[in-house]
């Protein structure tokens, strides 16, 4: 037993033991990093399909989402979608950690805590690319304790809201968790996100409740019990996607159109 | 000490000498998983597979081990086997991966693994010690669904999922108590389940490090 503790031995097992872990750990994570990324793919075309409210369960994700979801990549500032880039390989969330390819958002600007604003982002177009049934588009911002990420579905008139839902938040489970509850996620449905001719987006969460007497009922939803930050939080959050900063240009586009019907 | 057998090894932990209840180790990610069945099952078979094969692996070479790196060695195939656990449950249980989120790669820090490792696997064969991990990871588990099972039943109502008392957000009757969704719940309920054990078998309480003294100060404010 006492060899085992000459120099040479020491290292020698020390040696060995390293080449043959990092071999395993390599090769667990080569082999299955390609399950892994599908898997990744499909929760992300999950959520986007549930937020459309088109998800049927039992039908494979894949083919309800190349059928009816196109992503696109629009440019934040101008509205335009770009084409240069490849919605299938352009990750917003790494660009907006890029410098170049991202702007620093200061103080009263960063309403929704995110720090950075990507300069393009990618929408997901339900049904025909050119007068798309519903828009998609991703939102985040901070809440009480973590940075919520999700979707928000819009109607063909770039106003009117379908869906809000997380794929990512942290909040207090059965407080702000509640973000995640279907019947709280059905208030949002039919809510219109600007007052006629605006820009600025008017949808907020309220305490107390929404009724039809509560004015601009449209605009309001109602706030999580419990859970005021977070509630906070959503409302920035939206309020920041929508203004100026985010979508708005773009979806101005789509608003334009109906109106002029 | 007398003889281990296969069976002893395999059962022991889980009632007369469990991991949790009367080693009090691993109660860091015992708190964190617990708010539902499913992330407790989960993490309870991520725990016996990891426990179960470092024991053997560490028993395989412990021969071989320098006494001088034996920790670090240790360590090295546990983390290994974590980080290939955590890949694993990526590839094929991608949701349930998504909420256990790091509390998979910190069971590399559970003391129970690395405890195994040291005081059994080290003295003991590949086979026994291989026992020794399952039985340490299925007390660990048995402890996870245990305290997993009152904090889903009453934070949220259901079991695996399933709704069992339905609750007022969802239209239902029963108020869930927000309390236990929280990690601190997980103490209260572990030290109900730890009472419980002791009742059932005394040899277990520990003696008093020391004895508290009467009080010596009796006298009436005046």
């Amino acid at each position: 037993m006492a060899s085992n503790n000459s120099i040479k031995k020491t290292l020698t097992v020390a040696f060995a033991l390293c080449i043959v872990c990092s071999v395993v750990v390599a090769s667990a994570a080569v082999v299955l990093r390609p399950t892994q990324q599908k898997n990744q793919a499909q929760d992300r075309m999950r959520n986007l399909l549930q937020v459309a409210e088109l998800y049927k369960p039992g039908k494979d994700i894949r083919d309800l989402y190349d059928e009816l979801i196109t992503p696109r990549v629009v440019n934040l500032k101008t509205g335009e979608y770009a084409e240069d880039k490849n919605p299938e390989t352009f990750n917003q969330f790494e660009a907006a950690k890029d410098p170049a390819q991202s702007i620093t958002l200061s103080g009263s600007d960063d309403i929704a805590g995110i720090g950075r604003r990507e300069n393009y982002a990618t929408v997901y177009l339900v049904g025909d690319p050119d007068s798309p049934d519903e828009i998609i588009v991703p939102v985040r911002g901070q809440g009480l304790w973590s940075l919520m990420s999700g979707y928000l579905a819009l109607k063909g008139d770039g106003n009117t809201v379908v869906g809000l839902s997380f794929y990512d938040q942290g909040e207090t489970p059965g407080l702000g968790g509640e973000v995640d509850n279907p019947k709280w996620k059905a208030l949002w449905d039919g809510k219109k996100i600007y007052p006629e001719d605006s820009m600025d987006p008017a949808i907020k969460l309220v305490k107390g409740g929404v009724g039809p007497q509560t004015p601009d009922a449209i605009h309001k939803v109602d706030a999580l019990s419990g859970a005021t930050l977070t509630s906070k939080g959503v409302t920035h959050l939206l309020q920041f996607w929508l203004s100026d900063e985010g979508f708005a240009e773009y979806l101005a586009r789509f608003r334009d159109k109906t109106q002029g019907a | 000490m007398a003889a281990y057998t296969p069976k002893g090894v395999l059962t022991t932990p889980i009632f007369k000498n469990n991991p949790i209840a009367l080693q009090i180790l691993g109660i860091c990610s015992a708190l964190a998983v617990t708010n539902s069945m499913s992330t407790s099952l989960v993490m309870g078979l991520a725990v016996i597979a990891v426990t179960a094969f470092s024991s053997f692996f560490v028993s395989l070479i412990r021969h071989q081990i320098p006494s001088s790196i034996r920790i670090i060695v240790q360590m090295t195939i546990i983390a290994s086997l974590v980080i290939v656990v955590d890949q694993v449950l990526k590839a094929y249980a991608y949701e349930i991966s998504k909420q256990l989120s790091v509390f998979v790669g910190l069971i590399i820090t559970n003391c129970i693994v690395m405890g195994r490792a040291e005081a059994f696997a080290m003295q003991n064969g590949p086979v026994m010690s291989f026992l020794d991990g399952v039985g340490n990871g299925l007390g660990y588990a048995v402890m996870l669904l245990a305290v997993g099972f009152f904090r889903e039943l009453f934070g949220s109502g259901s079991v695996f999922g399933l709704t069992i008392l339905q609750p007022v957000n969802d239209g239902g009757w029963y108020v869930t108590n927000g309390l236990l969704l929280l990690p601190p719940s997980a103490f209260f309920v572990i030290g109900l389940i730890i009472w419980g054990l002791r009742s059932l078998n005394p040899e277990q309480v520990e003696e008093n490090e020391f004895k508290i003294t009467a009080n010596t100060k009796a006298k009436e404010a005046v």
